[in-house]
């Protein structure tokens, strides 16, 4: 287990470095000079001469990012063009409020998914297994955003029940904070349990189907009995590889669910980062996103390590 | 069992969430007489307007928090703030300005001569903006006494006092520019409580300010990406009033005057149809003014931005006292436009920014020159980066459409470098002899600069963009016009 473990630490900091050059690479080559975009129509030209002297863009390529990574590695994000503080602060002001959002998205996910999907294997000769089935593939379809709009409109605007955007710290208020949050946490559970329920239902059906668990039920216990206590563990297995990959999607689907609910979290940092040209703010939170997945990944190779033993020695 | 728990759980979750919001959405309303949410589009990205460009900035903090020594009044004209009057010499090149006696800085240094001293030197040696040139005139400035500052300028210049006006004209204590980005200490009637970035800004009621304090006690503006969300934030009560409406078709969801009120009124934003003068086919002046014929002002007005703003044919603002309305100068004549072009037809690149009022407007526009024989590529390009470094810079654009909402910004077509690469001599000898002239003068001047920037046909003016403000019924106090930099709070109330 420890040897697998570090194998894949391994591969996790590879990932990393490679993201690191990718990450810079693109910056580099996207049209905009920050210098001219902090001082907008009427610069002269020796202002953003100065100005890009000040923020170091007139340096070879090559030696702005052995700084910037060189400082990543400290943990230093570098300091803001832009806003003139430090990269490494505002993210993690932000990602808090990211994190929260997504995991709060995730729970309602599987509140949804877990029963349903179980209930829609084992009826799945039923018409009701049918119709969830179906059900889940209109979810699907629908983006989180559609889902927001829609939301907000039925429950801030027509009903007048929950507000319609905006993000009050738990510490502020509790109430306003969870009723603020409702909303979003809907817009992505919703989506994703439809995405996850389908999951469920198939690993499910699969589990039904192994020989352990007709002999489970032919020792006498009954249908859920024999799933509870033998199969749920099993068919945990391809959902929590697919729980990993849909985090991913989540913590995407989040960025856009921001703005429609006006959360000021690290999809509004990036997007007021990419409109400023605010370089070393992108690349920081571009950087944090895929040490998240990357992360989260790993956690899943792990996860499902430990859930299934006979995996450690095939990888 | 236990799943249907879960579901119950969930339910009451929400059921709850919903009952609580009833509740204080009712509690909601004795808060709001104390403070007030203002929806913005742009959210400051420092709070530096010295070395840091936009209108976000300026809108949130200048008269609020920064005051000037005179500031701009609603109908245009300069008026007294820090300084309770001012002598202008014979010679117009003196200017003598008698200061209030106990005013203090938020931080509780005293504001006196010195700081004016301080404050308007700091523009030439430490300000990063093009702007900053509007004060290339000065040629010193001294104290005499504490509550005496002395300007004197190199020649006449009716522009000194109207610049002093703006954000150049900000008064900073010695002791308070150490973090500007961050921390802004001046000596207005509010000050800066509480910045949660990309979420809002919360002003605060000076407790120490000099003159009458403000009505609100706080103010807060709340920054919107997405005109969509700001809207709802209006209809749900999680704001009071939207400084300008991005959507002028949106205002329908507005119509009830029992919960809302419009106010609409003029800004400093000229929506220019902009004609690289400097390549071909703009550079011939008949194909200039077949534009402007062929062009249905008051059909685009309609079309593109509901009927709200007004078309104006110059690059003047109603409120500078030497507008005067040049729609008539070319009317809408599809006959003549087709004449002035003598048969031809051109295809061009129509380069705009990806803004709203760009984009709609560049529709009717591009139908409206197809009927003359002029096919136009619309192209949007990413606002700012793109559009500022092809359209803006290398002038590599036929047409393009924008908004200027710089004050007074006539004198950038005198900048034959500048995009529209318009280049007449004339039109600068008139703005030169405009601002060292009398105030009679420089509005006799300034016409007849207007006129021939018309005749020539140097750009086509599509319409004055309008200030459209919705508000909650009970606030009043909204500032009709937007014709400073500054969204001024210090009158609004909410009954």
């Amino acid at each position: 287990m420890i040897l697998y473990l570090l194998k894949r630490l391994a591969v996790l900091l590879a990932s990393t470095a490679v993201a690191g050059v990718v990450v810079f690479a693109f910056m580099a080559v996207l049209p905009g000079d920050p210098a001219e975009i902090a001082l907008g129509v009427n610069a002269t030209p020796e202002a953003v001469a100065r100005l890009r002297t000040e923020f170091g863009t007139d340096r070879p390529p090559v030696v702005q990012f052995l700084d910037w990574f060189g400082g990543l590695l400290q943990g230093d994000f570098g300091t803001s063009y832009v806003t003139t503080s430090p990269v490494g602060e505002q993210i993690a002001d932000r990602l808090g409020v990211t994190a929260v959002l997504v995991l709060g998205g995730m729970l309602i996910a599987l509140l949804i998914a877990v029963p349903v999907g179980t209930f829609a294997a084992v009826h799945h000769r039923d018409p009701l297994g049918a119709a969830i089935s179906a059900a889940s593939q209109v979810g699907i379809a629908v983006p989180a955003f559609l889902a927001g709009i829609l939301l907000v409109f039925v429950f801030a605007v027509q009903a007048q029940a929950l507000p319609s955007g905006g993000y009050v710290p738990f510490a502020e208020d509790p109430a306003a904070w969870l009723r603020g949050l409702v909303l979003p946490w809907l817009s992505l559970g919703l989506v994703q349990g439809a995405v996850l329920t389908r999951y469920v239902r198939s690993a499910v059906l699969d589990v039904m189907r192994e020989d352990y668990l007709r002999t489970a039920r032919a020792k006498g216990r009954g249908r859920m009995g024999a799933l509870w206590r033998h199969g749920l563990r099993n068919a945990s297995i391809p959902v929590v590889t697919v729980l990993g990959l849909q985090l991913a999607t989540l913590l995407i689907g989040a960025v856009v669910v921001e703005r429609v609910f006006v959360i000021p979290g690290l999809g509004d940092l990036l997007l007021n980062g990419v409109a400023g040209r605010d370089l070393l703010l992108v690349q920081g939170v571009v950087m944090v996103l895929v040490v998240a997945v990357l992360l989260i990944n790993f956690v899943v190779d792990v996860c499902y390590a430990t859930l299934d033993p006979r995996l450690r020695g095939a990888r | 069992m236990r799943r249907i728990g879960i579901w119950i759980a969930l339910g009451g979750l929400l059921i709850g969430t919903a009952a609580c919001g009833g509740g204080s959405g009712g509690g909601g309303g004795t808060a709001k007489a104390e403070s007030l949410a203002v929806g913005f589009v742009a959210e400051p990205a420092n709070l530096d307007f010295t070395s840091t460009e936009g209108a976000a900035i300026p809108q949130a903090l200048l008269v609020n928090v920064y005051e000037g020594l005179v500031k701009l009044g609603q109908d245009g004209t300069v008026q007294p703030l820090l300084a309770e009057k001012w002598e202008v010499s014979p010679d117009r090149k003196t200017y003598t300005f008698t200061l209030r006696p106990n005013v203090t800085f938020t931080s509780g240094a005293p504001f006196t001569a010195d700081d004016v001293v301080f404050s308007l030197g700091r523009v030439t040696s430490d300000w990063k903006l093009k702007i900053k040139s509007q004060f290339d005139v000065v040629d010193k400035v001294e104290k005499k006494d504490d509550t005496t500052a002395v300007v004197t300028l190199k020649r006449p210049s009716n522009g000194f006092l109207y610049a002093l006006a703006t954000r150049l004209g900000a008064m900073f204590s010695r002791t308070g520019v150490a973090d500007l980005a961050n921390k802004p200490v001046g000596t207005g009637p509010y000050q800066l409580a509480a910045w949660k970035r990309g979420d809002s800004i919360r002003l605060d009621a000076n407790p120490k300010y000099w003159g009458t304090k403000p009505a609100l006690p706080a103010v807060t503006l709340k920054y919107f990406k997405d005109a969509t969300a700001m809207n709802n934030a209006l209809l749900t009560g999680g704001i009071d009033v939207i400084s300008n409406v991005q959507a002028p078709e949106s205002l329908q969801q507005f119509a009830d005057p029992n919960r809302f009120q419009t106010v609409e009124g003029t800004t400093n934003g000229e929506v220019v149809l902009s004609m690289n003068n400097g390549r071909a086919p703009f550079d011939d002046k008949k194909v200039r003014q077949a534009v402007r014929h062929a062009i249905d002002h008051k059909a685009l007005l309609d079309t593109a931005w509901a009927g709200r703003g007004q078309p104006i044919g110059s690059m003047v603002s109603p409120t500078d006292p030497w507008y005067e309305d040049r729609t008539g100068d070319y009317p809408y004549d599809v006959a003549k436009a087709k004449a002035l072009l003598g048969g031809k037809t051109y295809t061009v690149k129509m380069r705009i920014p990806n803004l709203p009022y760009a984009v709609a407007s560049a529709q009717v526009v591009k139908s409206q020159l197809a009927q003359v024989g002029i096919t136009a590529d619309i192209e949007p390009l990413e606002f700012p980066a793109r559009w500022l470094d092809v359209v803006f810079k290398q002038a590599d654009y036929d047409l393009s459409i924008i908004n200027h909402i710089e004050p007074r910004d006539m004198r950038i077509f005198a900048d034959k470098s500048y995009y529209f690469r318009y280049d007449n001599p004339e039109f600068g000898k008139l703005l030169a002899s405009a601002d060292e002239g009398t105030e009679q003068q420089q509005t006799d001047e300034l016409k007849k600069a207007a006129k021939l920037l018309s005749d020539d046909a140097a750009a086509d003016w599509l319409f004055l963009f309008p200030n459209l403000i919705v508000a909650e019924k009970g606030v009043t106090g909204l500032p009709k016009n937007a014709i400073s930099e500054s969204f001024d709070f210090t009158g609004l109330a909410k009954q």
